[in-house]
Parts: C-alpha cells; structure tokens; sequence
C-alpha cells in the first residue's frame, strides 16, 4: 500500500526546534499538509476537530504528554481511535517502550534521528512511499 | 569536614546515647547523676561542633545565591541556543529555496546537505532536555539545603562569619575572570565602544 502524501498529519512536540525540524523532514518527503501541537492536549483538540492520517508526537510534555495523548486517542470510542501513532522521544528506556507500546503505539522513535529513520518508520506504519 | 571524621561523629554519639540511655534505665545502680551529666555534656559539645561546621559551609548562600546562579545559567544556555538553531534553520529556509531555484543536480546536492543540518538542529532539543534534568536536580538540593537550615535555624552561627569573599586567593587578573554574563548584567557593545571613546 503507498502512503497517501495528501493525508494530513499532526506533529506535537515542546520545542519549536523540533516542530521545524520534524516539519521539515516531513516537507522532504513530500507531506504537505502538516499542524502541528505543543502539547498533549492541544494535539487531542485538533485530533477531534480535523481527521489524521499520522500523529508523531513527543513523550516528555506538560501538562499533558505524548502517552497520555495516546491514551486518550486509543481509549475513546470515536473515528479517530486507531490513527496512526509514532511516539518520537530521548525517553530511550526499556519500560517507556513496552509502555508505549502497551498503549498502542505504533512506532518509537529515539531522538536524535535523522530523516531517514522517520521515513522507515512511516514507510512502517503507512506503507511504502514508491 | 571529611566523610571519615562524619561518620566517626556519628558513631560517637550514637556510642553516648546508648550510654546515656543505658545508664538512665540503671538508676539505682553504679551510675550517677554526675557521670549522666558528662555524658550529655559531651554530646552536647558534639552536637555543637557538628553545627559550627554546617554554619561554615554558609548553606544559606547555597540556597540563596550558588544553586540560583547556576539555574539562571543554564536557563540561559537553553536560550540562547534555542536562538542559535532558530537562526541557523531561518537560513536553511533560505538556502533551500535557493536551492529549488538552481534545480536539478546541483540542487538536489544542496537540499541533501540542508537535510542533514537540520537534523543535527536537534542537539538543541536534546540539549535542552539534559539540562532540564540538571536544573531539577539542583532545585531538589535547593530544597533539601532549606530544610537543613529550616531546622538549625537560629543556631546556625551564620551571621558571625560575616560576608563570604569569593575572591580569596585570586590574583587581579583572576578576579577578572567570570565568564559570560547574563544578559540583564551584561554590558553592551554599544556601552563598550562609548567607554573606549572615552580613553
């Protein structure tokens, strides 16, 4: 299956370095249409005015963070229940993995990285981009 | 103090506690009032010696002035190199367009290298979560510190050892040393070029 590149995207991170940096490597590789959030809970707001096809979102947020965003996204009974999650974070511990996953991401991301791991693991998630 | 005298201390007066309180539940036997007395007069002086040096240590100046200090510096590392990626990916912006203009291999060539700046744009974030770390750290001692001279509170012999002199021991040159400032202290280029007019 290729990845639709018109499918909107959510990026939800603290640091504006990150939103660019992430935002950019998405442009890169052809997404378009890309919001983007500074928290959890300004991210669960967008996720529930606007369809998504891929959250990537930071762990380590205040006041609400990436897992508990996911938590929210996959505990809700609406549309937007199964989107696509990639938990992008320098939280690099076994247990963070397994929690993640626990709670139904998709994929994890260690920060640092670079263009071509996001690609694989969108590629992952979505399908191929060819 | 050392760890090895600390730890001695504290066996001392573990050791004439135990005296003491051994001595108390033999009232009626060989113990006195007198040897009780010496006892307690010992861990007092002991006790006294342990405050005398917590107070040289002026933990009041570690909670009010060091641990402050070097939070407001790391702050200012996390700015200003927030400052310094935002700049450094302002100009990738630009460079990129450029680069879609040129087109073509040449093109292609630069937008692969603007990619690879960009991701390593991302030390900041890092960067920034390892000092937040160290800031919390430190404000955990802050607290534990406050708490130390909460609770000796006015035995602490601060006030007798007067104003601390953090240039003890330095040279002239040395005293001139301090690194960068924080921007509030900081004077500016323009303040320096008026003072060198001024010679």
């Amino acid at each position: 299956m290729a990845v639709d590149k018109n499918m909107n995207v959510l990026i939800v991170d603290d640091y504006n370095t990150m939103l660019r940096i992430i935002g950019n490597l998405l442009k890169q590789l052809g997404f378009n249409n890309v919001d983007e959030a500074t928290d959890g809970q300004a991210a669960f707001e967008k996720v529930k005015n606007k369809q998504y096809g891929l959250i990537i979102s930071d762990w380590n947020m205040e006041p609400m963070t990436g897992l508990d965003l996911l938590k929210a996204i996959r505990g809700s009974d609406a549309p937007y229940k199964n989107t696509p999650f990639i938990m992008v974070t320098a939280e690099s511990k076994t247990e963070n993995v397994v929690m993640a996953k626990q709670a139904g991401v998709n994929n994890y991301i260690v920060k640092p990285f670079n263009a071509e791991t996001l690609k694989t693991k969108i590629e992952a998630v979505l399908g191929s981009f060819n | 103090m050392s760890e090895q005298q600390k730890t001695y201390q504290r066996e001392q007066v573990v050791e004439i506690i135990n005296s003491v309180v051994s001595k108390i539940e033999s009232v009626g036997g060989d113990a006195t009032a007198t040897g009780i007395f010496k006892e307690l007069k010992t861990l007092q002086r002991i006790i006294e010696e342990a405050r005398n040096e917590i107070g040289l240590t002026r933990p009041g100046d570690i909670k009010d002035k060091h641990i402050p200090t070097a939070t407001d510096e790391l702050d200012a590392v996390v700015e200003a190199t927030a400052e310094a990626t935002g700049t450094i990916m302002d100009c990738c912006d630009v460079i990129q367009e450029k680069a879609d203009a040129v087109g073509g291999e040449e093109g292609a060539a630069i937008g692969g290298e603007i990619i690879k700046i960009y991701e390593a744009c991302s030390f900041q974030d890092i960067t920034g979560q390892r000092i937040t770390k160290v800031v919390t750290t430190l404000k955990a001692i802050e607290d534990k510190v406050s708490q130390l001279v909460q609770v000796l509170g006015d035995n602490l012999p601060l006030k007798d050892h007067g104003e601390e002199d953090e240039n003890a021991g330095k040279t002239v040159e040395e005293m001139l040393l301090n690194g960068p400032q924080m921007p509030d202290k900081a004077i500016t280029q323009e303040d320096i070029d008026k003072l060198l007019e001024d010679f």
